[in-house]
């Protein structure tokens, strides 16, 4: 076991101990034996390969080993666990949202002095095409993935805001389906909150932020950048769930700035558009020019509130890293509370005193590029040898605004099925937040897996893998456990 | 349903038709040439296999001359040939993946193996020999494909758009299997009639897997005008010309219904086409020329086509 895992919490308790909502599980561990497991393990590999093919299929000439990797035990979180973070992700989706907001119409929060202007309006995520227009409900972030890690008992941090087009949700409901069926049993003896009405609430959400002009039952689409995008499989599957269509950029087309789709029976109005396609992508005329994936006009049509985007367009100033420290402010700012998550502290290399600090500590920081996502262009300062270090102190001291800094920490660990056995291996958390009429989460989120030993990055294109994570409901039966 | 979707649909069956027809086609190139040979004579049955499929052009352009090899390769495998057997199963899982949610479990597997196989197989250069079995195999697949969505596909206009694609290919698949003949020229010492020129029908109705069905239905030895009576004008040929527009017009009548009773330009066309088969007749057919038939059949079928495109695809 490497130090770092060594040091790190253990959800299933300290040594020695186990959590009650964790007993049934290590009692299950424990009392299975371990060639049942490994039968179980193959099975999960099995069915996950079937279910897995489907997954494989949209990435041309992708194999099984373009899978995400499933681990057969579930991670789990106390009831009293859960409510907290539930309070605290509503929290914070309000206040981002009311942050977009304040971006593009009276900019208080600048105003005030909470946030330096250039930081907003010289971030490739503000949109200036958005000032002054007001989308229905006020909501721009209709979808979030707020990304939390975990380093004690109740200590959880926001590692991240998703406010973009936030993906992996169609793993937490396949993965759902795999445990239920692997492991019915064990399931059985747990009240677990379900998670399989997400496309439900997803589809309600999007409803009720239809145009103020649509009249009776709106016509919601999912536009999707096509059958190459690697999550092209969770657009299909969110469309098959919600029974709407799932179309690309040429299948819509704007005509007096009202949005259509192309079907076999002429031209169809379309009301709400849930796009899995950047900002910049979404019309030619407005955005990027030569995006053949986008609809000539589309942006016209929403700016006069004939259609909806969600998620809106420019939502992305709300989840950049160099926005970031300063969520907790917002959640003050506008709804005069106190942040329930919190940030994980974070030095942002624009500020020359931040950035001294940073260049002196990198052997202990992680360093992520502001713009980056997925785990690449960091630096996760421990595992790194002097010289990465020294080539990216070069870069840091190059171009300091694109960088921020935070403390490595102690990712939380769970018990794990790996060649070895079973071990225990860091997690993160990314729970699911819907924003329309009012704001809904399914209980739990899609928990991330670093799958090797020692690793923080549970990134999938970086060797992660992922878990059902199970919120309980209550307490049932299970019992504390003495080990 | 999305006009994308209709067309991806539509594609998808014209595409998996098409494989099982340029196998077909070349089977019958194989089985003429190899006939020809054990004869003594050298003809030049490759070369009309590549017009009978429309590939001359493609194949001149990277070829100079057409031997038995390049020909079988370009038809078969190459993928720089968009008609070759597999081009169309490529481009027949690219359609279906872009509307995977339109299919049925079974049909997307039927295709997804097929081209996973496909791939395996067209790793390596297609010989006289290896291309047979690979072509046998190729139309079983097919007529997998084809099973599969007959009978897990909902009866609503994703298998009307479905169905119009498979019988308008093969419509035009039949129409090019008879015209290989056409252009089989038979050496100069080899009269009309002679043993090459039997075996040359023999072949062409083994390609569309009727030589029984001709004895059933004819009783007769073969004669050139009784076979392309049976290929264009029998009801009971399931790949005659007559046969696919039976199955087109009612596709065509069913989506017209389905969306209202609204007929357009491809309604007139199918009706106009499906018409001069009903009331044709083989001996005026082959007086003004059983190819130039033949080449006014394909060139409305393509207007057929670019029609429901117009009216239903785009």
């Amino acid at each position: 076991m490497s130090h770092a895992v060594a040091l790190a919490f253990d959800e299933t308790g300290l040594p020695g101990e186990c959590l009650p909502h964790y007993a049934l599980i290590r009692r299950w561990l424990d009392e299975t034996p371990r060639a049942a497991i490994e039968l179980k393990r193959r099975e999960a590999e099995l069915l996950f390969r079937r279910i897995g093919i489907t997954f494989a299929v949209y990435t041309e000439g992708g194999g099984p080993e373009r899978l995400i990797p499933f681990d057969i035990i579930p991670r789990v979180l106390a009831p009293a666990e859960w409510s907290v973070l539930q309070r605290g992700l509503v929290q914070r989706v309000k206040a981002l949202n009311a942050f977009i907001r304040d971006v593009y119409h009276e900019r208080e929060i600048l105003h005030a002095g909470k946030i330096p202007d250039a930081l907003i309006l010289h971030n490739d995520g503000f949109r200036p095409e958005m000032q002054g227009f007001e989308p229905p409900r006020g909501v721009y972030a209709h979808i979030s993935g707020i990304d939390m890690v975990r380093v004690g008992p109740a200590d959880f941090y926001v590692l991240e805001d998703n406010c973009r087009t936030p993906s992996g949700v169609s793993y937490m409901l396949e993965n759902r389906e795999a445990t239920m069926r692997l492991f019915p049993d064990l399931y059985s003896r747990h009240r677990i909150a379900p998670v399989s009405h997400y496309p439900e609430e997803l589809h309600d959400t999007l409803r009720s932020v239809a145009p103020e002009n649509c009249e009776g039952e709106p016509a919601i689409v999912l536009l999707t950048p096509g059958a190459n995008n690697s999550a092209y499989y969770e657009h299909s599957f969110l469309a098959d769930e919600m029974g709407i269509e799932l179309v690309e950029g040429a299948d819509l087309v704007v005509e007096d700035n009202i949005v259509y789709m192309r079907t076999t029976e002429g031209l169809r109005r379309v009301d709400v558009i849930y796009r899995r396609l950047d900002d910049d992508y979404v019309d030619p005329l407005t955005f990027l020019p030569d995006s053949l994936l986008g609809t000539p006009g589309l942006f016209n049509a929403y700016r006069a509130g004939n259609v909806t985007l969600a998620n809106a367009v420019g939502a992305g100033i709300a989840d950049d890293k160099s926005i970031y420290p300063f969520v907790p402010e917002m959640i003050r700012f506008y709804l005069g509370e106190t942040p329930i998550l919190a940030n994980v502290p974070t030095y942002r290399c624009a500020e020359p005193g931040d950035l001294g600090y940073v260049l002196d500590h990198l052997h202990e920081l992680v360093v992520k590029e502001t713009r980056g996502s997925g785990g690449y262009g960091m630096l996760v300062g421990p595992h790194a040898s002097s010289a990465e270090r020294a080539s990216f102190a070069a870069r840091l001291k190059a171009r300091p605004n694109d960088y921020i800094a935070q403390p490595t920490l102690a990712l939380s660990t769970c018990p794990t099925f790996v060649e070895s056995g079973i071990a225990p291996r860091h997690v993160d958390l990314r729970p699911f937040v819907l924003a329309g009429k009012d704001i809904r989460i399914v209980p739990g989120g899609l928990t991330r897996v670093a799958l090797r030993d020692g690793s923080l990055v549970v990134n999938s294109s970086q060797g992660g893998g992922t878990k059902d994570t199970w919120v309980l409901e209550s307490m049932g039966d299970a019992q504390p456990h003495r080990r | 349903m999305l006009s994308r979707t209709a067309d991806s649909l539509y594609w998808l069956a014209r595409y998996v038709e098409r494989a099982e027809n340029v196998a077909r086609i070349v089977l019958v190139g194989h089985r003429m040439a190899s006939m020809a040979r054990s004869l003594g004579a050298s003809g030049d049955e490759w070369l009309s296999t590549l017009i009978a499929t429309g590939c001359e052009p493609g194949f001149f352009a990277k070829y100079s001359e057409p031997d038995s090899g390049a020909v079988i390769d370009y038809l078969v495998r190459d993928p720089d040939n968009v008609s070759s057997v597999f081009s169309c199963l490529e481009t027949a899982r690219r359609n279906a993946r872009a509307v995977r949610t339109a299919l049925t479990a079974d049909m997307w597997d039927a295709l997804n193996e097929t081209w996973l196989k496909a791939r395996d197989f067209a790793a390596q250069k297609m010989t006289l020999d290896t291309a047979p079995s690979f072509l046998e195999w190729v139309r079983e697949r097919s007529q997998l494909f084809n099973g599969a969505y007959d009978s897990t596909m909902l009866r609503n206009d994703a298998f009307y758009f479905t169905r119009l694609g498979t019988f308008l290919e093969r419509a035009d698949n039949t129409a090019r299997i008879l015209d290989v003949k056409y252009y089989v020229l038979l050496p100069q010492d080899e009269g009309v009639g002679g043993a090459l020129d039997y075996y040359q029908w023999q072949s062409i109705l083994r390609s569309v897997s009727a030589l029984r069905a001709y004895h059933w239905v004819y009783h007769d030895r073969l004669q050139p005008w009784l076979i392309a009576e049976l290929l264009l004008l029998r009801r009971e040929m399931p790949r005659s010309l007559i046969s696919c527009y039976d199955q087109i017009t009612r596709y065509l009548d069913l989506i017209a219904e389905a969306y209202g009773g609204e007929r357009g330009e491809c309604h007139r066309l199918a009706g106009e086409a499906h018409a001069r088969l009903r009331y044709g007749k083989i001996q005026k057919i082959f007086q003004l020329g059983l190819h130039e038939f033949l080449t006014d059949f394909i060139d409305r079928s393509l207007l057929l086509g670019g029609e429901i495109s117009n009216l239903y695809l785009t």
